[in-house]
């Protein structure tokens, strides 16, 4: 498709352009008012992509070589995997910015810039199709996140800065590894290529855990999730709210782009491991959920909770369970983000997140409960809500696996209605210690949290459109999975193997 | 002998340039103009100079003298680096006056030493230039006003140096009594292996060693911290980069016969990683930031050694960009601490605090120098990087590619903290004075981050050329030439 300039690095481009206009500009409001026009204008300059097609190809693909020694390309392209991401990712920019119009006291200008900066590289990652200039985006939007943390997040922030750039960076070193070594192997960094080959079981053992680390620290999977709640806790509203809507999806668009396609042999093998640690991430994640009294922090391990659905979903390798995955990222994406925003309007009147500080909110502040009920419901998946489609999908592609799976995830379901409950009755209905004086919603509260409560009906009750979108995607990956799968374990004896390289390596060290 | 003046135009400038500087440092003090006034000129036009012949190539003085695109593209950097480095020392504080020109001058001499070296391919010949380069600098570390820690960094980099020399030239004499000659296009076709000839290689691991000490390799790296932190800044930002260029040209050309599986080479495999993992686990813990630097290159030596130990043209082009990135990048952070510390102090990293408001210029250079060093991308750091990992991945040293990037998961918690202290931390109420934010200071700090993001962002035109030397560095092994 042609629109006569190149859409996606328009896209990618214009924040970072913008961003650099920021430097001008001198009074706070009128940089935020530059800030909300400049993701105005990313928006529409988005609107080529209603001309996406709903098949399996990659569209508005655009191909310049960076540095032809080494075959690295400037190679960008959606599908229907990524598009909804690209969609979420815009969207989410001007609510980020609304909902820091008075959050945000200091250094107003560098804010900013960061929340640009990161929607560009966010934006790449999304858009990347060779495998370097992924890791590049992926990167890039290391420093912005760690500045959000780090200058204007809560009293703890040392700490949760740190840890935040420490384990997204450690994971992301082996992803380089792996990279290199899909390039030595595969000839090309191009990912649409490297799809088309096969490689030795061995490979795609070492592959899959090296790209698999790094993306389940992302997500974060369970024994890798400790830095969320803290940086979750720590960073200001907005981002919070990008953390959440966006870059938790980046892990799993990862496996969804790379584990799969790139190594279906070693996906399949590594499956039920996955599916053990999505599993224990939705059940650790609501439980701790549950003992929490700080609004935030239970919202940051609901998290866990949810991504865990969507590993769980794509780990399934069927078209229900892929199709719920994408779909509770989208869904996890605009609920947790409405949520993160609240929590944020709600802290700006009681400056505290301790659920104490902040009961009683029905009779003072209505507009808002009613938001955050809405928000709790699609947050367990209320029928009628997005979280609803998300959620049936992953139970029915879990049931068509195995029966002990599906019920495996009950418990799971049960412990987000028994949280929501629990944080949304006592702040409803708990006795208020100071609410009587907080103004309820105002214009722009309103207007922020109207736009994903559209659309958390909107795909609750007609999903159809977003089905169209991205089935022809799916069904193209797990057909090529299906045929790619094909691993013979008998002779291949993964660990054997696993204990062997490992042990030639020692030996060569020595 | 065929003696080609053309073809060393860059060195016979720079022989004058040092010429120039000795008169004046055996004038009278009141000559005008002021060294610091001419000499950035006097440089600058070196590196244009040094550019301007980088398609020489040709033999002299009996083959010992080889001007090719290897060389070529080392005498740029260090060309560059030295141009780099002069305009840094022009407001050291902590020189006395007087010794002024004689300071520049011993820059100078090194410089040539180091431009004669990268053209050396036979070892006496090696072993007089990197004599040459490593003397004048000797002289420089003490020249730190009053300063009893310059005084005894002087003397250990002496020690070692000598020493290191001393066993240099001890393994010399192996190589040279076993294989019969010194020029390293025949010494490329002899056999290597321990088995067959082990007093030819024990001879080689020494002559290396004085590479290693140049390069502050492990374990010949124990100076390099201390003399960081003893030198002024300025001389500190000197022996940080320029002597290392020297040790890298050496090494890379040297490395087109250390084939991969040699012992020699795995014995480099095994001191590379040894040296990143100790390096960045020491600097992990240290408060001064030049010591902090100190054991970072210690690290970035390590990470050199995986592209000479892949054995191929690449591997050698990439560790001939990497040196060159650190180069840039070093030079670049030392600017910074330089224009920091104004009076000539040793900067701790508290004393960053609040950098982004007292300098923001600065502030952002040093993040762009902080997060090179750490290899994110878009910086030259990261494509260093990634282009050592990829020609090294599948030449078995696979492990070391895998401690490579795992060291650089280590190494980021010290260069974040580079940064954290710049932008997130608050400014104390001190003493101290504030950093340097005038024109100099700012465009200086900008135009190097500058280089560091471009060529990160477009390395093509630069790595092309780092190939063509080192295929041109294959292509003469091959024929044994």
């Amino acid at each position: 498709m042609n629109f006569g300039y190149p859409v996606l690095t328009l896209l990618i481009a214009f924040p970072v352009f913008a961003a650099c206009g920021l430097f001008f500009l001198r009074s706070p409001q009128v940089v935020r008012m530059f800030t909300f026009a400049v993701s105005i204008v990313e928006l529409l300059l988005a609107v080529p992509l209603f001309g996406y097609t709903p098949n399996a190809d990659f569209q508005f693909v655009e191909k310049i070589d960076w540095v032809h020694q080494w075959g690295l390309q400037y190679y960008l392209g959606v599908d229907g995997i990524s598009i909804l991401m690209v969609w979420l990712t815009l969207a989410v920019l001007p609510l980020c910015v609304m909902c820091s119009w008075t959050y945000i006291g200091k250094r107003v200008k560098e804010f900013h810039f960061c929340l640009l900066f990161m929607t560009s590289a966010v934006l790449g990652v999304f858009c990347a199709l060779d495998l370097v200039l992924f890791y590049v985006f992926w990167e890039a939007m290391l420093i912005p996140m760690y500045l959000l943390i780090a200058v204007w997040g809560g009293d703890d922030r040392k700490y949760a800065s740190i840890k935040f750039f420490l384990y997204t960076l450690a994971g992301s070193t082996l992803l380089l590894a792996a990279i290199v070594a899909f390039r030595i192997t595969g000839g090309t960094f191009s990912i649409p290529d490297l799809m088309q080959q096969n490689f030795s079981f061995r490979f795609q053992f070492w592959a899959f855990l090296a790209m698999a680390l790094a993306f389940a620290i992302k997500v974060p999977m369970f024994p890798f999730h400790t830095w969320l709640p803290a940086a979750h806790v720590q960073a200001p509203s907005a981002g919070s709210v990008i953390l959440a809507a966006v870059l938790l999806k980046m892990g799993t668009y990862g496996f969804l782009r790379f584990c799969l396609p790139l190594t279906p042999a070693a996906s399949e093998y590594f499956a039920p491991m996955m599916i053990a640690i999505s599993i224990a991430s939705i059940l650790y994640g609501g439980a701790i959920a549950l003992g929490q009294t700080d609004i935030k922090k239970l919202v940051a391990y609901s998290s866990v909770g949810h991504m865990g659905f969507v590993t769980l979903g794509i780990f399934l390798f069927n078209q229900r369970g892929v199709e719920g995955a994408l779909f509770q990222m989208l869904n996890h994406g605009i609920v947790t983000g409405a949520l993160f925003m609240m929590i944020g309007a709600v802290y700006e009147r009681s400056h505290s997140r301790d659920i104490a500080k902040n009961m009683g909110l029905g009779k003072y502040l209505p507009a808002f409960m009613f938001f955050w009920g809405f928000m709790a419901l699609a947050s367990f998946g209320f029928p009628g809500t997005n979280g609803f489609v998300g959620e049936i999908l992953v139970f029915v592609g879990a049931f068509q696996q195995s029966t002990i799976l599906g019920f495996l995830l009950v418990p799971g379901a049960l412990l987000a209605a028994a949280y929501m409950f629990r944080v949304s009755l006592k702040m409803a209905w708990g006795k208020p210690s100071t609410a009587k004086a907080w103004r309820d919603l105002n214009a722009r509260e309103w207007v922020y949290l109207t736009v994903p409560a559209v659309f958390v009906l909107w795909i609750g009750l007609a999903p159809a459109p977003f089905f169209n979108i991205i089935d022809p995607s799916i069904k193209n990956l797990l057909g090529d999975f299906e045929k790619r799968k094909v691993a013979h374990l008998e002779t291949e004896q993964p660990m054997q193997t696993a204990a062997g390289d490992l042990f030639r390596a020692v030996a060569v060290k020595q | 002998m065929n003696f080609n003046l053309s073809l060393i135009v860059p060195e016979f400038y720079y022989l004058c340039l040092v010429i120039a500087l000795m008169i004046q440092s055996l004038g009278s003090r009141e000559w005008k103009p002021l060294v610091e006034k001419w000499i950035p000129f006097g440089a600058g036009l070196g590196f244009f100079v040094t550019i301007a012949g980088f398609g020489l190539h040709g033999t002299m003085f009996w083959d010992v003298y080889k001007v090719d695109m290897m060389s070529q593209f080392f005498k740029i950097a260090i060309a560059f680096g030295f141009f780099v480095t002069s305009i840094n020392a022009a407001r050291q504080s902590t020189l006395d006056e007087g010794k002024r020109s004689d300071y520049y001058m011993m820059l100078g001499f090194s410089t040539l030493g180091l431009m004669i070296l990268s053209s050396c391919v036979e070892l006496v010949t090696i072993y007089l230039a990197l004599e040459l380069a490593s003397y004048s600098l000797y002289a420089t570390i003490p020249l730190r006003a009053k300063s009893k820690g310059a005084a005894e960094a002087g003397l250990k980099y002496i020690m070692f140096g000598a020493v290191a020399t001393a066993l240099s030239l001890y393994g010399l004499s192996y190589i040279m009594a076993s294989q019969h000659t010194t020029f390293i296009a025949e010494l490329a076709t002899k056999n290597w292996h321990f088995a067959d000839n082990p007093m030819a290689v024990a001879g080689l691991c020494l002559f290396l060693g004085g590479m290693f000490f140049k390069l502050a390799l492990f374990p010949f790296h124990f100076w390099c911290p201390d003399v960081y932190q003893g030198a002024s800044n300025e001389t500190a930002a000197f022996v940080a980069t320029l002597p290392k260029m020297g040790a890298v040209i050496i090494l890379v050309r040297m490395a087109a016969f250390i084939k991969p599986g040699l012992e020699v080479t795995t014995l480099l495999a095994v001191l590379g990683a040894c040296s990143m993992t100790y390096g960045n686990l020491a600097a992990l813990a240290q408060k001064d930031i030049k010591r902090l630097l100190g054991f970072s290159s210690v690290a970035h030596a390590g990470y050199i050694m995986v592209g000479l130990v892949s054995g191929t043209p690449e591997g050698l082009a990439a560790a001939a960009f990497y040196a060159l990135a650190y180069l840039v990048m070093n030079l670049l952070v030392f600017w910074i601490v330089s224009r920091i510390a104004v009076d000539g102090r040793n900067l701790l990293l508290s004393d960053l605090n609040g950098l982004y408001k007292k300098a923001p210029v600065l502030a952002f250079s040093l993040a762009a120098g902080a997060f090179a060093l750490v290899g994110l991308p878009p910086t030259m750091g990261f494509m260093g990087k990634f282009f050592l990992i990829t020609s090294a991945w599948d030449h078995g040293y696979n492990w070391l590619v895998i401690t490579l990037v795992v060291n650089s998961a280590i190494a980021i918690y010290y260069y974040l903290s580079l940064f954290r202290h710049a932008f997130t931390e608050d400014a104390t109420p001190e003493l101290t004075p504030d950093p340097d934010t005038s024109w100099y200071a700012s465009v200086g700090a900008g135009m190097l981050a500058a280089t560091v993001l471009v060529i990160g962002i477009l390395p093509a035109p630069l790595f092309n050329f780092a190939i063509a030397a080192g295929n041109s560095l294959f292509g003469i092994v091959a024929t044994g030439h």
